[in-house]
């Protein structure tokens, strides 16, 4: 998601004559959509600024990509931003949280995402908050949705995000004692080279890849 | 301690009290030791490795006498770290690694993750009608072989046995035709980005209309077991009771929110594979409990028979019809078609790129080691799986692999309503309540 990449193998010049090398790679878009955003968006959007006054300030971008509205919201705003959308918005249903880590964007590395349904008007939207790998805590949203506790422990697992005010912030997959977070970029795969009939295969994360 | 000494069954002292362990045989020696101490309050450790608890979950009960007090649930037993392995993978090859999660529903994890890169890649419409109906198809008996094992070892573990017989019986008719598809019986990775790995073999809708026929005459047998027998209504009635608002609360989908009344099912509520284009009914119960659960699973067995019997008959209509989209970027260059000696490899095909083109050659080779690229971005796509909302979280950065991928499995949310459907029951209607919620733990762990 960093920089526009040429060709398969990142090799500049070659006859490459599979016609893939011809394919360009975009990186992800980084601005803010403009309305209209079609759909029932822009009637959440709408109700969102109506019942939420600190609107333009709590909420940084605004993006709709492929059929799916993402609020980007400031992490120390989330709990204001949440009540609203359960109470006011009738997103009655979180279904989870989902981290991602970037570690290449600086101060914003580690994000979760918060899939939102709203059962009585049958819409999905989603949240994402960013936070620094240096300071990795988001407010929890466990006293809003009490089915996503299981959900925070989960990414504080694999990804070391803190979620502050969740009722018992530990590990719940890997043993207690583990050291590192696995779903981490720089945290490795591991595995072993396996040798068959005299030729080793590498391990998966050994293996050549394509960029 | 009055009986022989045994080393495994013996008790200690430790800060906390005194720990018991119990082997089994050893009932009466621990009733009478408990007896002799004043404390009321026991804690009991079940688990991981206990017959009634469904795989390796683990459960921490506090009980004063009978009662549960407080249920608390150990899980990650069954880790296996799919996701972070996913990241390691093309985008074809993370669908073997997605079947694998849980285990008594694979085609709808593979069918999760397939509609998420279908969206990243926009080709959600471009994918044939044939695959379409194929997926709901394969969905549909995959539900049913999912509910029997619910039912089934739901039963055995309330002290039933002969409905696991049954139901096991079913499950197999199912197994052997998902065999006969797909050349497996689980984990098949038979859904793939763009359709299906293979179209059906031939003859098979009529082998489809006399499974229906079959399983329809044997759905009656457990039916006519438990449905209104006086001691399974005594052992599921009012037990495990979760309403409404606590199922929205704790984000439960599935049979367990149906059965509490509300008919969300995201097959009628956000249709993904054709669903609109089928007729079928949403089962509820009203009842909230364990027997509703129950009811809620046996009336859907029936529901799927129906969309199994339209979907037959769509594939009638549709024969010869291509499984897979016509982009050759994307699409899986083998062709596969299981040959008379029981192998997959399309002699055609490899005739092609072996004797006439070199540029199918290349293609093949670059297509198959390195896969296509997916546009960066992110999606999150949902199926009705038979235990509730199974969502596919799929980001990529505009590579030949996965950047990210995240499976909300309902398993793994739907078991925190542990507590909450057993504190302040019985310590035996525990089981019950777990039974009911259907968790599979290769699912809830990953």
């Amino acid at each position: 998601m960093s920089e526009d990449q040429t060709g398969m193998f990142g090799a500049t010049g070659t006859g490459d004559t599979s016609g893939y090398g011809g394919l360009v790679r975009t990186a992800a878009s980084t601005g803010s959509t403009e309305r209209p955003f079609g759909g029932y968006f822009d009637e959440v959007a709408d109700d969102l600024e109506r019942a939420y006054p600190d609107f333009a300030d709590a909420i940084t971008r605004v993006v709709v990509d492929r059929g799916e509205l993402t609020l980007h919201i400031k992490k120390t705003r989330l709990p204001e931003v949440a009540y609203v959308l359960r109470d006011k918005l009738k997103f009655e249903m979180c279904m989870g949280v989902s981290g991602v880590h970037y570690p290449e964007r600086t101060g914003a590395e580690l994000v979760a995402l918060y899939p939102l349904l709203s059962m009585t008007k049958n819409q999905r939207i989603r949240l994402e908050v960013a936070t620094s790998d240096l300071d990795p805590h988001i407010p929890s949203v466990v006293e809003i949705w009490a089915g996503n506790n299981w959900h925070e422990r989960e990414t504080f697992d694999m990804f070391g995000i803190i979620f502050d005010g969740h009722p018992g912030l530990t590990r719940i997959l890997m043993p207690d004692d583990w050291d590192g977070h696995p779903q981490r970029k720089d945290y490795p795969l591991g595995g072993i080279s396996v040798e068959y009939k005299g030729a080793t295969t590498p391990a998966p994360s050994n293996r050549r890849s394509y960029q | 301690m009055t009986t022989t000494f045994d080393p495994y069954a013996s008790s200690r002292e430790t800060t906390e009290g005194t720990v018991f362990s119990v082997t089994g045989g050893d009932w009466d020696s621990l009733v009478s030791e408990i007896g002799e101490s004043k404390e009321e309050r026991i804690i009991v450790n079940m688990g991981p490795q206990h017959p009634s608890t469904h795989g390796v979950l683990r459960l921490v009960l506090e009980l004063e006498g009978e009662t549960v007090t407080e249920v608390r649930t150990g899980i990650g037993y069954l880790h296996t770290g799919i996701e972070k392995n996913i990241e390691f993978r093309n985008w074809t090859q993370a669908v073997t690694f997605a079947t694998r999660m849980d285990y008594l529903s694979p085609i709808f994890n593979e069918t999760a993750y397939c509609l998420a890169v279908e969206k990243l890649l926009g080709i959600t419409n471009d994918v044939p009608e044939r695959a379409s109906v194929i997926r709901v198809l394969m969905m549909e008996l995959n539900r049913i072989s999912s509910h029997m094992v619910a039912l089934g070892t739901g039963a055995l573990e309330l002290g039933a046995m002969a409905p696991m017989f049954f139901a096991f019986r079913d499950r197999e008719i199912v197994l052997d035709t998902f065999e006969e598809i797909t050349g497996l019986r689980m984990n098949m990775a038979y859904v793939r980005p763009g359709g299906v790995s293979q179209d059906l073999p031939e003859g098979m809708n009529v082998k489809l209309r006399e499974v229906v026929k079959s399983l329809r005459k044997n759905f009656g047998d457990n039916a006519k077991l438990l449905i209104g027998n006086t001691i399974w209504m005594k052992r599921t009635e009012g037990i495990g009771y979760l309403d409404l608002a606590g199922c929205t609360t704790l984000g439960i989908t599935g049979p367990v929110l149906r059965s509490a009344g509300l008919p969300w099912d995201l097959r009628k509520m956000q249709p993904y594979c054709g669903y609109e284009n089928y007729e079928f009914d949403v089962i509820t119960a009203d009842t909230a409990d364990v027997y509703g659960r129950f009811l809620v699973r046996m009336a859907e067995l029936e529901q799927s028979l129906r969309i199994i019997e339209q979907a037959i008959d769509k594939l009638d209509k549709l024969e010869g019809q291509p499984v897979m989209v016509a982009d050759k970027k994307i699409a899986w260059p083998a062709q596969l078609a299981l040959g008379a000696d029981g192998l997959g490899n399309s002699l055609d095909h490899i005739r092609e790129i072996m004797g006439t083109s070199m540029e199918s050659l290349i293609h093949h080779f670059k297509l198959v080691t390195e896969g296509f690229r997916v546009p960066a971005g992110q999606v999150y796509a949902a199926v009705e799986s038979p235990r509730g909302e199974l969502a596919a979280h799929v980001v990529s950065d505009g590579g030949t692999r996965p950047y990210r991928v995240h499976f909300r499995e309902p398993s793994f949310n739907n078991l925190q309503s542990t507590s909450a459907m057993s504190e302040g029951g019985m310590v035996a209607d525990i089981i019950g309540a777990v039974a009911s919620i259907d968790p599979v733990m290769g699912g809830v762990d990953r």
